[in-house]
């Protein structure tokens, strides 16, 4: 039983979070008059499993104590890359999603580049870089427009059984075969330990380099999914920063919510996921309750600082005053 | 070596310098399979930097090193882990983060192809930890929810994981509870037996004397000599000990009939388990210097007087009326009067990017506004001032504070806490790393301010300091204050020795018993 209560105290920001969108995601759903749930379902995951994907493009960078502020624009370069290249005989779609997907990576490997070997601080480095890659995504779309396959679009924002969205499938799937994974390797465990304490790792000969190289081309990867998913969704791809912009603060949100600390070392990408469903269902829940949409940023704003202050309860238990600035 | 086996570990000609400090000078050392080897000295004889040249943490600037006769560099920690070197250091290297097996196994988990067998890996904590009598940890337990003692025990639990052929224990049982240094100990003389090296830096002469097969003394960066234990007793272990070779001008200590009224009591301090029961009494216009080996309580003791540590129990009594400090700025107000020159300049002194003038009014700039405005005049006037009192080399006080040397950005430092008038000056360490005519205006300049009245107490590894500035010396061990040494009975010899928790010699034994 021992084993259940240090579980329990490991996780229990992940299953608060579990909890939260459970409770507030039946409230939607049970405040919602309709004849098609499915539909309803399969909405409310289409744009959940897009924030999602965000949050965990955040979750690797903030796990080695870093950020990453060029998620947002990697997911809106590599949507404007898809809507160019994703299109034509199944060949070429299959290239097409080949190419998206490492241009994502490619962009985490220039953050990784940039943070590990030009020992920048993360902040301003993945500034700088979100910059260039809105510029490339302009270059390609200086409009909306383009187009993608619309076969396997339909597909991955449809059902299976007329019932399970197969983004969420898709989703369960990226957790399974690339989070799992790397939460098991060494070099996902390097990234924990490095983000907890960077000293203690180096002096246990840990490869902290290569680790946190890992969480930002991981990190690029996920982003990349996320704007390969917004290309099938939208069919279209719109350069626009606002809108980058949005996603990367959105991503941040929903990495605390879910219960990964901002100094590193503790946490998740399941937790990012379900914290953003549950900024996502914020939204729903305004609908359904008929108050006026304008209320969502502050709505937001409560649910992030009721997060952050439970991550925040460490401070209360210092005794030396001088450990609150280091 | 004693038993004049070839060594498994040789070093030669080792040098190490810090900027203008010698480290280690010319360092022959060796040590051999199947011995348990302590290394011995005071702060700043070189243990340290040995230690860390030996397990890739610095790099030696000359000498050469040689394992199992061959010749080795180190360029990290996991070279020299590779190499079979595991070093338990002083300041742990755990990951609070990480559960306990995650930290056992974190360089070379056992798994497949990068992948990590969490199964393998929490047997392998298990027979490690039962290795060391330490069932009660779970391994699945985060480190962050462990105390102390049992982080120490993981510690050592993941050097052993590591399979060294030489293990550094760097003080690393000054946690531990008894019952669990019985079972290091065993531990540790089965690894022997197995044939490993075994390099042990303590400073509990009870513990060299039960655990150690050889000893080397270490003095100001040079090995003095290596022994088999039980051919010296504890006083020619002393005597090896100290000798310092530099000796600094120090100012004249006052001739004293009587001990003045007490300006600062302090009875009872308690803080954790770091400081026990402190009670000390310092006069106006005394002198009263803080000994011991480095990390015993005297940081801690400065900060508990300054309102920076939370939940200190006991009473702090500044001239004639109780006080409860309960931040700098409360310590420094007028009503209390006090100042703390602290450890480190870089991050708690100075803001470094800041001009010089800005810094040296940081503390006092209430006394130096008008409403709400700088009045610019009168701090010019007293800054220019407190240049001149301290002979502060500055060009231009608007220059970031960041470009005087060392010495002078110690004197901004002092310069800023004078400005205040305090009472009652708390120094940590205030001559670490600076020039030896600074250090002689330092002494000079605390001995002024003691004559005009004020109250100092002043914490330094500098053992030769408290013996040439101080008009009496507490020497903390474990937190506590285990000896008040006053007068002629300041020697260098009782420093070291009362440092190490021997008895002085009994010539020597008017001293004050410990509290």
């Amino acid at each position: 039983m021992t084993e259940l209560r240090l579980w329990l105290a490991r996780s229990y920001g992940l299953l608060l979070s579990i909890v939260v969108f459970i409770v507030m995601f039946a409230l939607y759903f049970g405040n919602f008059s309709t004849d098609d749930p499915a539909a309803v379902i399969l909405s409310a995951a289409n744009t959940g499993v897009l924030l999602a994907l965000v949050a965990m493009a955040q979750t690797v960078p903030v796990l080695t104590a870093g950020l990453d502020l060029s998620v947002g624009m990697i997911f809106i370069m590599t949507n404007c890359i898809a809507s160019a290249l994703v299109v034509g005989t199944p060949l070429q779609v299959a290239a097409g999603t080949v190419a998206v997907i490492l241009s994502g990576c490619a962009a985490g490997f220039v953050n990784g580049a940039i943070v590990v070997w030009g020992r920048l601080q993360p902040i301003i480095a993945t500034l700088a870089t979100s910059a260039i890659y809105i510029g490339i995504a302009l270059l390609i779309r200086p409009v909306p427009g383009g187009d993608v396959d619309g076969d396997l679009a339909d597909f991955l924002t449809g059902q299976v059984f007329e019932v399970v969205p197969v983004g969420l499938i898709f989703l369960v799937a990226v957790v399974l075969f690339i989070w799992v994974p790397f939460r098991m390797s060494v070099l996902g465990r390097g990234c924990y330990a490095a983000g907890s304490a960077e000293g203690a790792a180096y002096m246990s000969g840990v490869d902290i380099a290569r680790s946190k190289f890992a969480a930002y081309v991981l990190s690029g990867l996920f982003a990349g999914l996320a704007g390969l998913m917004q290309t099938f969704n939208t069919y279209t791809g719109e350069a626009s920063a606002p809108s980058g912009g949005l996603y990367t603060l959105n991503s941040i949100a929903a990495v605390v919510i879910g219960g990964t600390s901002l100094f590193g070392g503790s946490g998740g990408a399941v937790g990012s996921i379900f914290g953003a469903f549950i900024l996502r269902t914020i939204v729903s829940l305004l609908f359904v309750f008929d108050m006026p949409p304008l209320w969502q940023p502050l709505f937001q704003g409560v649910v992030l600082l009721l997060a952050v202050s439970l991550g925040a309860a460490r401070v209360l238990r210092i005794r030396n005053r001088l450990e609150l600035f280091s | 070596m004693a038993d004049g086996s070839m060594p498994l570990w040789r070093m030669t000609g080792v040098s190490k310098r810090y900027g203008g400090v010698t480290a280690l000078d010319n360092v022959d050392f060796s040590c051999a399979a199947a011995r348990i080897h302590a290394v011995l000295g005071e702060n700043g004889a070189g243990k340290s930097t040995l230690i860390k040249i030996i397990a890739g943490v610095v790099q030696p600037d000359s000498g050469t090193m040689e394992l199992d006769g061959r010749p080795v560099t180190f360029r990290s920690p996991a070279e020299a882990t590779r190499a079979g070197i595991v070093c338990i250091f002083q300041e742990l290297s755990l990951m609070p983060d990480l559960t306990v097996a995650d930290n056992i196994s974190i360089t070379r988990p056992p798994g497949r192809w990068g992948f990590i067998n969490p199964l393998a890996q929490r047997r392998r904590a298990e027979e490690l930890l039962a290795r060391l009598g330490c069932e009660d940890v779970h391994p699945t337990e985060l480190v962050k929810n462990l105390p102390l003692s049992r982080r120490q025990m993981i510690e050592i639990a993941k050097a052993l994981g590591r399979n060294p052929k030489i293990l550094i224990l760097d003080e690393a049982t000054s946690a531990l509870t008894a019952a669990d240094v019985q079972k290091v100990y065993a531990v540790l003389r089965k690894l022997r037996d197995d044939g490993l090296a075994i390099l042990y830096i303590s400073h509990r002469m009870q513990e060299i004397a039960e655990l150690a097969d050889d000893c080397s003394v270490f003095r100001n960066g040079r090995h003095i000599q290596t022994f088999a234990k039980g051919t010296k007793n504890d006083d020619e272990i002393v005597e090896l000990m100290i000798g310092r070779e530099y000796k600094h001008v120090y100012p004249a200590k006052p001739a004293r009939a009587a001990a003045t009224e007490p300006m600062v009591r302090i009875e009872n301090l308690s803080w954790g388990d770091r400081l026990q029961d402190i009670s000390l009494a310092i006069g106006r216009g005394e002198i009263v210097g803080l000994g011991g080996l480095d990390g015993q309580g005297q940081r801690e003791l400065l900060l508990a007087l300054f309102g920076v540590l939370r939940g200190i129990t006991g009473r702090v009594t500044i001239d004639g009326r109780t006080q409860r400090i309960g931040s700098p700025r409360q310590a420094k107000s007028p009503a209390i009067g006090m100042a703390l020159i602290p450890e480190d300049r870089k991050t708690e002194g100075l803001m470094l990017p800041m001009s010089v003038r800005d810094n040296a009014s940081m503390a006092a700039i209430a006394a130096l506004t008008r409403g709400v405005i700088v009045d610019r005049k009168a701090e010019a006037a007293r800054i220019d001032e407190m240049i001149q009192k301290l002979a502060i080399k500055v060009g231009d006080l608007a220059n970031p504070v960041a470009t005087l040397s060392g010495g002078n950005q110690q004197k901004v430092v002092i310069a800023k806490w004078l400005m205040t008038n305090a009472r009652v000056v708390l120094l940590n360490d205030p001559t670490r790393g600076i020039d030896v005519g600074t250090k002689q205006e330092i002494y000079q300049l605390l001995r002024n301010l003691a004559d005009a009245g004020t109250t100092i107490l002043f914490y330094t590894t500098d053992y030769d300091e408290l013996v040439g500035c101080c008009d009496r010396v507490a020497i903390l061990y474990d937190g506590r204050i285990l000896r008040e040494l006053k007068g002629a009975d300041i020697t260098e010899r009782n420093i070291v020795a009362s440092a190490l928790n021997l008895p002085l010699e009994a010539r020597d034994s008017r001293a004050a018993a410990p509290a």
